[in-house]
């Protein structure tokens, strides 16, 4: 075992979020490969908590779906800032991915 | 509900030029889907996607040239096979002046092009007074993750629509309309109706429909244009217009994840698309077959509402800056400039916390992620942006020039000189007009899939 840690985008084929609809933000990470999607899968680093932490959002309105026949994670959670509003940065939702895509596992073997 | 026709068939195809009519696509496209025997053209129209304004201000997000051009290539090849059009959402946010924007373009190009094609238009915009009666008889709902609904808050509202499934659109088809232009309709009932219409089975073609909904994005080149999918009895097909293009299993399976909340439910007004058992295989290197998906009809059909009201009106000025000392804590500076700017609001307009509001975004430092922003580090430069709300222009604007000599000499706190930055523009104030947000996220139990939506051929203009 190594120490090591990588961030979950450098695992990914691609890491997005985009609106669904104007009260939910959605977001998925592609993982590269099974053992990638493995740790993007492993409740132990990316879970309900997680993602409340990350996004400000109460961790029982985060919808999470693990879709190994596709090596993707889906998260979902409500638009905490009304779309289109005074402090609303992001209409789409389109840059919402990046403290997803941060969040760091152990790094597989090389 | 009629479902069924007299014509038999064994098999539907639905030809996609693009995700959003007024986006463009290649004229080859639709030719290309002709050819490949496509029995309708389904475009949508509209979104929510790009904010509350659109519907709020019953504004179009594209203009009339991109529309026309659109539609002149896809009217002149619908006509020439003898197939309906069908476009969904008119004018972005389905409005009805949305609906006859369209349909007045849709007018004009078939005037230039000597076509003769009956056009239905379908009215989907609500009165709060109608919603009133629903909400007071219990039969509207709030969706996650809203409250009860308000007759306020219906009656702040400046525009609301309803979102139509397939049924008012099969009913204009089968009055005769060869070109249906709907106000507010789900993206997939846009796709869904003709298919429906012909007694396709409602499991394959509602996840066609889904699939379809923005055009390429479902194929491995999202850039190269539309898709044409054929349904049968068994399930369906799909593949890209461009030869160069690809549907793979994994690019279909993964568009069910795009903008959805749940990849594998999805509620339409007639019931709910269940994909949990829907395969994905490759017939060849840029075909893929979808069987097993499903479609289980709802005891009560629902309609969604869709509402935005006025929040104020907004007046921005954007300055940026270069200089590593003030750069060196940004955060300090654009805390100061919050404190002085409040108190010279009250000093010179004598306006208080509640009679305005405003926002200080810093690009290149956190703007996009503000608070929930991650990382650290003195940017290089960084663009600052305020944003001032009021109850009228003048007020907002009245803030944002007491702000201005702020954002051009604003000093930190431990400078003992004027540094000035660097407006991006002259008047550094852009009156952004009215802004709204949306209010709505309910459905109302409807008597029938018909009943809160407003059909009319093009004969009744006439």
């Amino acid at each position: 075992m190594t120490n090591d840690t990588i961030a979950l985008g450098d695992l990914a084929q691609e890491v997005r979020s985009k609106n669904a609809g104007p009260f939910w933000v959605t977001m998925e990470l592609f993982m590269r490969d099974e053992a990638s999607y493995a740790l993007a899968a492993d409740a132990a680093y990316v879970n309900e908590d997680v993602v409340a932490e990350l996004y400000g959002v109460a961790a029982d309105q985060v919808q999470l779906f693990r879709i190994p026949s596709l090596n993707v994670v889906k998260i979902s959670y409500p638009r905490p800032i009304s779309q289109g509003s005074l402090r609303d940065r992001d209409m789409h939702a389109g840059q919402h991915h990046v403290p997803l895509a941060l969040v760091r596992v152990p790094a597989p073997a090389a | 509900m009629t479902r069924t026709t007299d014509q038999q068939t064994d098999s539907v195809r639905i030809l996609v030029p693009t995700g959003m009519l007024g986006a463009g696509f290649a004229e080859s496209t639709v030719e290309r889907g002709i050819a490949l025997g496509a029995d309708v053209i389904a475009i949508d129209g509209g979104s929510t996607d790009s904010g509350p304004a659109y519907l709020g201000a019953s504004k179009p997000k594209t203009s009339a040239p991109q529309v026309a051009r659109d539609l002149r290539i896809v009217l002149k090849a619908a006509a020439g096979a003898g197939i309906p059009v069908i476009v969904g959402s008119c004018g972005t946010s389905g409005t009805d002046s949305g609906v006859d924007w369209v349909a007045g373009l849709a007018d004009q190009v078939m005037a230039e092009e000597g076509l003769d094609l009956r056009v239905a238009r379908i009215y989907s915009e609500q009165s709060a007074a109608d919603l009133k009666e629903h909400l007071d008889a219990g039969r509207t709902h709030p969706l996650p993750p809203m409250g009860e609904l308000s007759v306020e808050t219906l009656e702040s509202c400046t525009h609301i629509v309803g979102m139509m499934g397939h049924e008012p659109i099969v009913e204009a088809l089968q009055g005769g309309a060869q070109v249906v232009l709907a106000g507010r309709a789900t993206d997939t009932a846009v796709a869904a109706a003709y298919p429906l219409m012909m007694g396709m089975p409602a499991g394959p073609t509602w996840h066609v429909a889904k699939i379809v909904e923005c055009g390429g994005q479902c194929t491995t080149n999202p850039r190269a244009g539309g898709v044409i999918a054929t349904i049968d009895a068994g399930g369906f097909t799909i593949e890209p217009l461009d030869p160069e293009a690809a549907c793979t299993p994994s690019s279909v399976a993964a568009h069910m994840l795009y903008e959805t909340v749940n990849p594998f439910s999805m509620r339409e007004p007639d019931g709910t698309i269940d994909v949990h058992e829907a395969t994905y295989t490759a017939l060849d290197d840029r075909r893929v077959r979808v069987e097993g998906s499903q479609f289980h009809v709802a005891d009560q059909h629902t309609i969604k509402l869709e509402g935005a009201r006025l929040t104020g009106y907004e007046t921005m000025s954007f300055a940026a800056i270069r200089d590593p000392r003030v750069l060196a804590d940004i955060d300090g500076w654009a805390d100061l400039l919050r404190v002085v700017l409040s108190q010279r609001v009250e000093q010179t307009l004598g306006l208080g916390p509640d009679d305005y509001a405003f926002d200080v975004r810093l690009y290149g430092h956190n703007a996009v992620l503000d608070t929930l922003e991650p990382e650290a580090g003195p940017p290089r430069e960084v663009g600052v942006m305020l944003l001032v709300s009021a109850a009228d222009q003048a007020t907002a604007t009245a803030v944002a020039k007491v702000a201005n000599p702020l954002m051009l000499h604003l000093p930190t706190a431990d400078m003992d000189y004027l540094p000035s930055f660097a407006f991006a523009t002259s008047p550094a104030e852009i009156e952004r007009g009215a802004a709204y947000e949306f209010v709505l996220n309910h459905v109302v139990d409807a008597a029938t899939p018909t009943s809160m939506f407003r059909i009319e051929t093009k004969d009744d203009h006439a």
